[in-house]
């Protein structure tokens, strides 16, 4: 165990240690972070080439599935799957859930999802993350929503999509919300970025930095319902930094097929006749969900503010 | 990418995955033409090349599938620059003692991948005294970062933090086992550059 005390983020002044956890998003850009239940499906995703996994007891469409309570995934999975790989291992807590946080912090895993698939804890109220050594990642519908996260010290925001859909269409509207309101952000003259701060409900400095600077501080990446390799060139198009992909690799006929293509796709994503080459010879993709067909109370994207 | 001159080099950043952005930053700063490399044609013509910060066995997977690793090796062999920060020293290496990768051998000095432990044990720091004059105040942010072991007669090490080289050079080719890239600060880049820079 490290001497640090879980959540206390000692030995390190705030800048420096916000720093520290946005260089490690930085270092997952270009690359796909896939979600696994085994230490052999990690290894199956370490070999693809997966720049990271994301540790869970069931993806996101077991969980859909089966319903009941999701939360944190048992520590022994969790620890398998750090044993079975060298790429850092991330898993999820569920919303405004500070224990299972600090349990996930005090296990050494290299980032924290903070996640809507997983049943809210907490249904007013998300986690300060500033006070972590472990970096935390957030999903998010919008800017508003990307910068509330931020602001409560998240190094890394990820779409919310609609996870365990194995449809597209959610990550991408949230993609088109978040680069388009950036867009007009940055279009705005600054006296009118404190009522933009009051629309965005997002806090006012961050708001004055994305105007300025036409981008989020942290990195943006795309997550929930990407299940093909197109699905990742397209949320990489649409200017994802690198994309989760939940469900969707062990949820296909071929997995290790599958997640190859994946990271394929995301690296050459500018270049059709690649993205060609990674979409052959795959077998069927995971089953899809129309969104019509969800009722409200079965949206997980709606979870969390 | 932008703020290129006629004369301006081209230095090259292999995008398989990692930060290529923040070098790219870090080179237009520098006056410097960077683009994406994925090809071995992209090598052409090239000053330098970087093996950026990422996912060691993301990138070397890459390498193999896009058989670059003899190009690189060639581009090395011709006297061209390669700098690697954290995964790319990785690459560089002869062997990395542990979680294998396959590595391009242009550097004689053995990685040991994620050697502090795991992002929370990832720190900022300052180099040892006794390194490179000109670069005693770098600060050296450290990302689950390798430590470099056993380097040979011809490495020269220009930092080191308790003890351990974290900046090194074999002629033309660099690594730094920290992220020179991310913090805008261009001396490593301008360093392991040269004369690249004013010619």
């Amino acid at each position: 165990m490290r001497e640090q005390q879980a959540g206390s983020g000692s030995g390190r002044t705030t800048a420096e240690a916000f720093e520290i956890k946005v260089g490690l998003a930085e270092m997952l850009k270009g690359g796909v972070i896939m979600d696994v239940t085994t230490p052999e499906q990690a290894r199956i995703a370490e070999d693809a080439g997966a720049a990271a996994v994301m540790a869970l007891e069931r993806v996101p469409a077991d969980i859909r599935r089966e319903g009941g309570v999701a939360r944190m995934a048992s520590i022994e999975v969790i620890e398998a799957i750090q044993r079975a790989v060298s790429i850092p291992v991330m898993a999820k807590c569920r919303i405004g859930h500070v224990a299972e946080a600090r349990v996930l912090e005090a296990l050494g895993v290299d980032f924290i999802d903070e996640s809507e698939v997983l049943t809210p804890a907490d249904d007013a109220h998300h986690i300060d993350k500033h006070p972590f050594r472990s970096p935390f990642v957030c999903g998010a519908r919008n800017l508003g929503e990307a910068m509330r996260r931020i602001g409560e010290g998240a190094a890394m925001i990820r779409t919310k999509g609609e996870a365990g859909s194995g449809n597209i269409v959610e990550a991408v509207r949230h993609l088109r919300a978040v680069t388009g309101e950036i867009r007009s952000l940055a279009a705005s003259p600054p006296e009118e970025l404190m009522a933009r701060a009051r629309d965005l409900g997002a806090p006012y400095e961050l708001v004055r930095q994305v105007a300025r600077s036409g981008r989020l501080p942290v990195p943006n990446f795309a997550a929930g319902g990407i299940a093909t390799p197109a699905d990742a060139a397209l949320c990489m198009a649409l200017g994802a930094e690198a994309v989760f992909v939940g469900s969707g690799i062990f949820k296909s006929e071929d997995p290790a097929a599958r997640a190859r293509a994946v990271v394929r796709a995301t690296t050459h994503w500018k270049d059709p006749e690649e993205v060609l080459a990674a979409s052959r010879g795959l077998g069927s993709a995971m089953p899809g969900i129309e969104m019509e067909t969800l009722a409200e109370h079965e949206r997980l994207a709606k979870r969390g503010w | 990418m932008v703020n290129s001159g006629p004369t301006a080099p081209r230095v090259g950043i292999l995008a398989v995955q990692g930060d290529v952005g923040a070098h790219a930053g870090v080179l237009e700063a520098l006056g410097c033409e960077a683009t994406e490399v994925l090809r071995e044609k992209d090598l052409d013509g090239l000053e330098g090349l970087i093996l950026p910060g990422g996912e060691s066995t993301t990138i070397s997977r890459g390498i193999e599938r896009l058989r670059l690793a003899g190009p690189i090796r060639s581009f090395a062999a011709s006297g061209g620059r390669i700098l690697g920060t954290c995964a790319g020293a990785i690459l560089l290496a002869r062997e990395v003692e542990n979680h294998p990768v396959a590595c391009l051998g242009l550097l004689d000095v053995v990685a040991v991948r994620n050697a502090y432990g795991t992002q929370v044990d990832s720190f900022a720091t300052r180099p040892d005294p006794g390194g490179a004059p000109e670069l005693a105040d770098l600060d050296l942010v450290f990302i689950r970062a390798p430590r470099l072991r056993r380097p040979g007669p011809g490495i020269e090490v220009l930092l080191r933090h308790e003890g351990w080289p974290v900046l090194v050079r074999e002629g033309r080719i660099w690594a730094a086992t920290f992220h020179p890239e991310l913090r805008g600060d261009s001396r490593v880049h301008r360093r392991w550059l040269g004369e690249a820079l004013s010619g």
